[in-house]
């Protein structure tokens, strides 16, 4: 793997295929995207859940939740719009400040 | 460059004539229509006026391709994140999602739900890539490693169906808002909107398709928001006062329509739960994946993470664009359930017949009558018309793109086009698409259109995420693979609609569909992706040796921003 990204970078810098090649990098790359996929995949299940409880067991969401006529569907489906921006928010977060720092170094580092 | 001097004196021109065509055809108009449009009439002129100037200070600084199709890489993520929202926040959903909830209650709050899930996909997956990758238009991030021409005329050919059914659903919603609000000929109104559209784009480019964007961006959360306001007030803040009464409402109006006690009821507390919005798991599902996905593969969306100068913008630039969004969705659910307390009550509100006076769309502006009389009537009608105007200059803009970038430079010229002469076949775009809208827009005015915008999102789901998708995450993916599964991916998309109930039974009049889902998504979707991968594996052609190779590359430049196209000097 290492020295097949070497070989697509190699006319465009030493340098940068050194960097392509440093072990942190990679590491990173990996964290990173390791955690996109993560959020991803939350919000794929708390979406698609939604939509599987409103596809087949609609009566879960009809139910009232207190004394009234709101709804447990009403906080839910409004749970499932902020925790889109939570996620948007907690992703926007861990990078400004672990991966774009990180990677900000390595750059320093190659002079790239 | 020598500036466009005919183009100035038509600015002008227009700047003059159009207040007088909108005055002079609501005086023609009926006695009483007129009264009440008044307000309306002299705060869009005002939106105008305020639009060609910011339009005027942009075509100053409209210099290079850069600054006409990227507004130059200058505009900050928190400016692009309310233009992104802007975009998003289309009249179709502003109009068309609060009178759904103002017709079936909580039903409402799935669309508005499927249409925010997309964004944080979008940018967990494709935002810093695609501007670390890309200059222009999404293409330039589809093709980075592959054979330009096919992938080009691909990205091109769905851009271009994607915008044109986008297009015809403003178009024609334009049409029947100005008419009804402003007294004007629907024809009149939708040639308004093309030449004022056409404006924008041509002169100020992305830099006041931007600007346009985010005032008008401001102007609808700061009218939606207070609209929420006076009417949870008016519930002393209390949403279970607000839902209760509008449960009572609608048991009223089902009593009143001979419904038994019991039955109305329960008729009027069903807006509280999922209703008949959805009929089977599969359309479900199916529609569920077109919204989520579909908004990860619309051109006009893709194309403003190119305006911001780096990865970081792009990335705070979504942050603020899903806040704002999400937000602008609680209000609208607010502001639904508020017309069902407030307008379905009112019998100046509706028709003989019970409906709404001026179509099922009118909720969200007659409850601004309701709440702040003719003026706030007015302000929130300018506000719904500049939503669509800034909505089709965006589309326009990224139609354009396609044709002058992807297709005239890159395919035509082979990628060896001079930049002005790509800048000038941009611009000629601009009114040949405008043009086409209002065509269109005039063609289908007795149709229903309600389905173009959801045939939009299929063909982006089904055609142009998959591609996006794949080429940048998937390093055996090769060019025969993007192009055979975009294109099967889209055509899939474009024929199951044809024969769903939106499309065979109510626009060509047929019993019953032949496809029976309210959606494509689920099948052509995962069609798309099974071709990509397929076609790839089995591709053993010497381009697609060179396309693998020349993913370490991409990776690299999509990872790190080493070598993106970054911001120009001013």
């Amino acid at each position: 793997m290492a020295i097949e990204q070497a070989e697509g970078i190699t006319e465009t810098s030493k340098s940068l295929a050194d960097m392509a090649n440093d072990e942190r990098y990679e590491r990173l790359v990996t964290r990173r995207n390791r955690f996109a996929w993560v959020l991803t995949t939350c919000m794929l299940a708390i979406y698609f859940g939604y939509i599987l409880l409103i596809a087949f067991r609609r009566d879960i969401l009809a139910q009232p939740i207190g004394e009234g006529v709101t709804t447990l569907g009403i906080p839910v489906g409004l749970g499932v719009i902020l925790s889109g921006i939570a996620l948007t928010g907690i992703y926007v977060i861990r990078a400004n400040r672990v991966y774009d720092p990180e990677l900000e170094a390595l750059r320093r580092e190659y002079d790239a | 460059m020598n500036a466009f001097p005919v183009t100035r004196l038509a600015l002008v021109l227009i700047f003059c004539l159009f207040p007088a065509v909108l005055l002079a055809d609501a005086l023609t108009g009926e006695a009483e229509q007129q009264a009440t449009n008044w307000p309306a009439i002299i705060m869009f002129a005002l939106f105008v006026a305020a639009t060609l100037w910011v339009t005027r200070l942009a075509a100053k600084r409209v210099r290079s391709a850069s600054d006409f199709y990227a507004a130059g890489g200058g505009i900050t993520g928190f400016q692009n994140g309310l233009a992104i929202a802007g975009d998003y926040m289309s009249a179709a959903s502003f109009l068309g999602i609060s009178a759904q909830i103002f017709a079936s209650g909580y039903d409402g709050l799935i669309y508005s739900t499927g249409f925010l899930v997309g964004w944080p996909i979008i940018l967990f997956l494709l935002a810093e890539r695609l501007r670390n990758l890309g200059r222009y238009t999404f293409a330039d991030v589809a093709s980075f490693r592959f054979a330009q021409p096919p992938v080009r005329v691909f990205a091109a050919f769905s851009t271009l169906a994607v915008v044109t059914f986008y297009l015809i659903a403003q178009m024609v919603g334009a049409g029947q808002l100005i008419k009804l609000l402003f007294g004007l000929d629907y024809a009149y109104a939708v040639v308004i909107v093309g030449v004022l559209m056409t404006c924008y784009v041509l002169f100020g480019g992305m830099i006041a398709t931007t600007w346009v964007q985010i005032i008008k961006a401001v102007l609808l959360l700061g009218c939606a928001s207070f609209m929420a306001f006076a009417v949870l007030a008016g519930f002393g803040f209390s949403p279970e006062a607000m839902f209760a009464a509008a449960v009572e409402v609608k048991g009223d109006l089902a009593l009143a329509e001979g419904a038994a006690p019991a039955d109305a009821a329960s008729q009027g507390l069903s807006i509280m739960g999922p209703g008949g919005f959805i009929k089977d798991p599969i359309s479900a599902i199916s529609f569920g994946l077109a919204l989520m996905f579909g908004t990860a593969g619309l051109p006009h969306i893709l194309m403003r993470f190119f305006t911001v100068p780096d990865a970081k913008e792009a990335r705070k630039s979504v942050l603020w664009a899903t806040g704002w969004i999400g937000y602008f969705y609680i209000l609208t659910f607010v502001i639904g359930f508020g017309a069902i307390t407030m307008v379905a009550t009112d019998s100046s509100f509706l028709a003989a017949d019970g409906s709404l006076r001026g179509g099922s769309n009118m909720a969200a502006i007659h409850l601004a009558s309701a709440i702040g009389g003719d003026f706030f009537l007015g302000f929130v009608s300018a506000v719904a018309f500049a939503t669509i105007l800034a909505v089709v200059a965006g589309l326009t803009l990224s139609g354009a793109s396609a044709v002058s970038h992807d297709l005239y430079a890159s395919v035509f010229k082979r990628g060896e086009a001079d930049p002005e002469t790509e800048l000038k076949v941009s611009r000629r775009t601009v009114p040949v698409l405008a043009g086409l809208a209002i065509v269109l827009g005039i063609a289908f005015e007795k149709q229903n259109v309600a389905f173009m915008v959801s045939l939009a999102f299929s063909i982006a789901a089904s055609g142009n995420f998959p591609v996006l998708l794949m080429s940048v995450l998937w390093k055996n993916c090769t060019t025969r693979g993007v192009v055979a599964g975009g294109t099967i991916g889209v055509v899939t998309a474009l024929v199951l609609t044809i024969l769903s109930p939106a499309i065979w039974v109510s626009v060509i009049g047929n019993e019953t569909a032949v496809f029976p889902y309210s959606s494509p998504a689920i099948f052509s979707m995962p069609l798309a992706f099974l071709t990509i991968w397929l076609v790839s594996i089995t591709d053993r052609s010497g381009r697609a040796a060179t396309d693998r190779a020349g993913y370490p590359a991409q990776k690299f430049q999509a990872e790190t921003g080493i070598g993106a196209v970054g911001a120009s000097g001013h």
